[in-house]
């Protein structure tokens, strides 16, 4: 088991037990450009991921991404 | 992550403030520190009419949002600019964006590019030379005329727009690369309508991170388009904000420095308005009466005449020049 990371349709892997701010460090992304969510609850960077979450990371910078048609909720 | 304020589970940590709020705490923050920012920047009064420019994406909503909530008579402008992209993108952010108003019982002025002009922006930008076929620079041209256009029609006090500290940073680090003097004395939170026929604009947003006006969407329950424009993809702006993202993880708060320093600067006088030649150069454009620095005819007018004689040329089965 691990955590799953997903920012638009892109996928990472992470091992449980990191902070948000490792996990979004090791696979290569800018902890100031994305906001990282479970379940619906807005994540600080200092919290520890758990077995098997699903993370969802929204993307704040403006400009780019294929899904625009995608509303944020 | 505690919440500073009741020590709940904190939604948010702003480091470069090193502050941490619970998501009701943060949802009062907001809208407290953008009030604060109005004053301190001398935006606006509490009387004033406001116009506010909205995309349908978290800034500009979020910024409606919060100016409805601190009791401003704020109504909005959706310019359909006729995007698709193969994302739909216009059509979708102008559903977004009249779903917001018909909630909230706000006011919602539409104005469509192709009604108006006889053409959609990325039809424009395919037509004149302007951009060399990115759209980019007729769509800013563009949303400028008519954002001014509307609000001085509608007897606006002032256009308020949704810009962001990563915005105003990611321009202010572009103008500092290339000594924009002149671009660098008119940037602010607050631009005057030094002329007769330029509206007053105002940034109320413009100390909020990116990351912050995105939350308070989130927290608040705001649907907005996810993606900006799909012409955006490869701008200079977001290599800027990259650039300046990866400065602001290793040291927090270098963003907001960035900016503050420039408006103290300013402030200062180090920053001269003289630097700025279009200020001193502008006249009624001939066609649509609008302020522009070149002789004759305004930049909008002149492009959007270029686009129409493409279209007439084309039509009679000639070659678009």
């Amino acid at each position: 088991m691990s955590v799953r990371l997903s920012l638009r349709d892109q996928h990472y892997e992470v091992r449980a037990g990191m902070t948000v701010r490792d996990a979004l460090r090791q696979v290569g992304l800018q902890p100031e450009a994305v906001l990282a969510t479970r379940q619906g609850e807005l994540l600080t960077d200092d919290e520890i991921l758990r077995e098997g979450d699903e993370i969802r990371l929204v993307a704040v910078i403006s400009g780019g991404g294929p899904d625009a048609r995608r509303a944020v909720r | 992550m505690k919440c500073r304020k009741c020590g709940a589970k904190a939604a948010i940590n702003m480091r470069q403030h090193k502050l941490a709020l619970c998501r009701e705490h943060y949802l009062e923050w907001l809208p407290e520190q953008t009030q604060r920012f109005i004053e301190k920047y001398r935006m606006f009064g509490p009387q004033a009419r406001l116009l506010v420019a909205v995309s349908g994406g978290k800034d500009s909503l979020s910024l409606w949002d919060v100016l409805h909530r601190l009791g401003y008579q704020a109504d909005g402008l959706y310019i359909g600019l006729g995007i698709d992209g193969g994302l739909a993108y216009s059509s979708e952010s102008q559903r977004l964006a009249e779903r917001f108003a018909t909630e909230r019982g706000l006011r919602l002025t539409v104005v469509d590019v192709a009604a108006l002009e006889g053409a959609t922006i990325p039809e424009a930008a395919a037509r004149t030379q302007r951009g060399q076929d990115k759209p980019c620079s007729v769509c800013g041209l563009t949303k400028r005329h008519v954002m001014n256009r509307a609000a001085l029609d509608g007897g606006y006090d002032v256009l308020v727009t949704g810009h962001n500290l990563d915005d105003e940073a990611a321009v202010l680090l572009g103008n500092t690369l290339t000594w924009a003097t002149g671009y660098l004395a008119r940037q602010g939170p607050v631009l005057e309508a030094s002329r007769q026929g330029l509206v007053r604009k105002a940034k109320p947003f413009c100390r909020f991170y990116e990351r912050e006006t995105a939350a308070y969407a989130l927290l608040r329950g705001i649907e907005y388009i996810y993606a900006e424009c799909p012409h955006a993809v490869g701008a200079k702006s977001i290599y800027y904000k990259e650039i300046l993202n990866q400065m602001e993880a290793e040291r927090p708060g270098l963003k907001l420095s960035f900016y503050l320093s420039f408006l103290e600067a300013k402030e200062r006088g180090l920053i001269a308005a003289q630097a700025d030649p279009e200020a001193a150069g502008l006249h009624p454009c001939v066609t649509c009466g609008q302020p522009t620095s070149a002789p004759g005819q305004c930049a909008y007018c002149r492009t959007w005449d270029r686009v129409r004689s493409q279209a007439v040329h084309t039509l009679e089965g000639g070659e678009p020049a």
